[in-house]
């Protein structure tokens, strides 16, 4: 199960008894952080646990990855996430990067052979798509299989204002 | 003539539509109904069941008129916003299909191709009202001088458009898996490797044909849901099979009956037309369509009482055996399977993967019945039958 609701942390009650805190995040490291070992550091020291679902370094030498991290409660999460952000590393969630126009979407439900976490998945028995941020990995293959293009990316300038 | 204990006819049916009497129910609607009432009551007190469907169809295109310039011109080649419609027709007149790519479209070059904008999505274009640039070429006629023009243009400055389908609403189609063991891109979607997803398309119960499996009452002439506004059955749809196996209900267990359908692309909407960008096979139309079944005895009623679970398909290999031309199935399998998300094939579990929008064909028989329960939509009299 994956829980979360953003980075406002604004955790429901069902969300703070549960057993396991989990999340996807995006880190995008700048080209002096992107050698150094860091993300070890949520296991060593933070006592994280983390699944990498996409990882790449860029010809500019920038480091860019997606993690589902996991942890016994929200507050083992932050100082994690705060490690990160004082390395230099920025922070972002699905949410910020990826959406589903639901003014073009006709819910024929094509995205659903593509996305390898269930994020878009079929409501039934209304027969709905529906996108669950929550479980997005941003792999992006939704983008070109949607045949109406509702799966869009935000602008890189709106990234960095999200 | 008939054995029926119910027996009514179109002319009564458009009777009590007129009069705002007629009860109207959806295909879905109508399973219980029967179920609890029996055919022949149901039979007694419906008199239409309205049908839906919603998914790409890409034997569809339009007839357009684009209008004479001067001086004039016959026209030999045509573009809409760079996508070529034929027009080896007279004088201004083109047809555009739907799968019609953009010019400069890479196509599969870079496979799996995107296929971004072709005549499905111009088709839209046209219909939400959008500007389009056009351009024409001819070799020049004495009577016809002109040998180029463009202009940009929107739907209203064309004289004519007609959406004209020489294949609509297919009965049934094929249950897809990919066998092989790279991912395949097809005309049923995105089919991984080791057969890891099945994909369908039909809205089952809903779908126009599997509710008058014999097509005993659509013919030409029947009045549809066609793109939003009213349009008509003409005629049966190329690659129309009649001959086919079928299950005790008449339902055909393979793909089958199919219409080719017309109407005035000015009265039709974007909603109900959407350009379709299929990745690695091409551009399409998926094209919202709808049939209201007269329920002129307790035998149409039966048809349309037609479930899920009685509604069957083939397991067909587009890893291999498809585009090879190989006729072969892997099982068959029931549209309630095939929508609860998982089938089972050899003892595997499969997910499911539709193509063919439920929400959207239920809406469309939604539309049909308010349509005629306000005596705005009447039942089309078949001047003749396929059947």
């Amino acid at each position: 199960m994956i829980y979360g609701t953003g980075f406002g942390f604004d955790l429901t009650k069902e969300m703070e008894v549960s057993a396991l805190y989990s999340k996807i995040v995006i880190l995008d490291f700048p080209s002096q952080s992107a050698q150094r070992p860091i993300v070890c550091q949520l296991v060593k020291q933070y006592d994280l646990m983390f699944n990498i679902l996409k990882a790449r370094i860029s010809s500019k030498k920038e480091g860019h990855m997606v993690l589902e991290i996991s942890s016994a409660g929200r507050a083992a999460f932050n100082k994690g996430i705060t490690y990160l952000k004082e390395q230099g590393v920025r922070v972002s969630t699905p949410e910020h990067k990826i959406y589903k126009d639901e003014e073009k979407c006709t819910h024929c439900g094509a995205c659903t052979a593509v996305c390898p976490t269930d994020a878009l998945y079929i409501k039934r028995p209304e027969m709905e798509v529906i996108f669950d941020l929550n479980k997005c990995s941003l792999c992006e293959r939704c983008l070109l299989t949607c045949p109406v293009r509702a799966m869009g990316l935000f602008s890189d300038d709106l990234k960095e204002t999200a | 003539m008939s054995t029926c204990q119910v027996n009514k006819t179109y002319e009564e049916i458009n009777a009590k539509i007129a009069a705002g009497e007629a009860v109207v129910v959806t295909a879905e609607e109508i399973i219980d109904i029967a179920d609890k009432e029996g055919i022949v009551e149901a039979a007694r007190k419906v008199d239409v069941v309205t049908t839906g469907t919603f998914a790409p169809m890409c034997s569809s295109g339009a007839f357009i008129n684009i209008g004479q310039s001067r001086p004039v011109i016959r026209t030999t080649k045509t573009w809409f916003n760079n996508v070529p419609a034929y027009s080896a027709i007279a004088a201004v007149d083109c047809y555009l299909g739907a799968t019609a790519v953009c010019e400069d479209d890479p196509l599969n070059k870079y496979h799996p191709g995107e296929f971004n904008y072709g005549g499905g999505h111009v088709i839209q274009d046209l219909v939400a009202g959008k500007q389009v640039h056009l351009k024409a070429e001819s070799y020049g006629t004495d009577c016809y001088p002109n040998l180029a023009i463009e202009k940009t243009v929107t739907l209203k400055d064309l004289p004519n458009a007609i959406l004209c389908s020489p294949r609509n609403a297919y009965q049934n189609y094929n249950c897809a898996i990919n066998r092989s063991d790279k991912t395949k891109y097809t005309y049923m979607g995105t089919l991984k490797s080791h057969v890891s997803n099945a994909n369908y398309s039909t809205s089952g119960c809903l779908s126009p044909l599997f509710n008058d499996p014999y097509l005993k009452t659509i013919g030409l002439g029947t009045r549809i849901f066609l793109g939003g506004a009213q349009g008509y059955v003409t005629w049966t749809g190329t690659q129309h099979k009649k001959d086919v196996d079928r299950g005790l209900n008449g339902v055909p267990l393979s793909p089958a009956g199919t219409l080719s359908v017309i109407g005035d692309l000015k009265q039709m909407s974007p909603e109900w037309l959407v350009g379709q960008s299929i990745r690695g096979y091409g551009a399409s139309l998926a094209v919202g369509l709808g049939i209201p079944i007269p329920i002129l005895n307790e035998e149409i009623l039966k048809y349309t009482s037609v479930s899920d679970e009685e509604i069957f398909t083939q397991i067909v290999d587009y890893g291999h055996d498809y585009p090879q031309g190989i006729s072969k199935s892997y099982g068959r399998v029931s549209y309630a399977e095939l929508k609860s998300g998982t089938i089972t094939i050899k003892g595997e579990k499969i997910p499911t993967v539709p193509l063919s929008s439920m929400v959207k064909a239920r809406t469309i028989a939604r539309i049909l019945k308010t349509e005629i329960q306000k005596s705005r939509f009447y039942i089309g009299v078949p001047q003749h039958l396929f059947c």
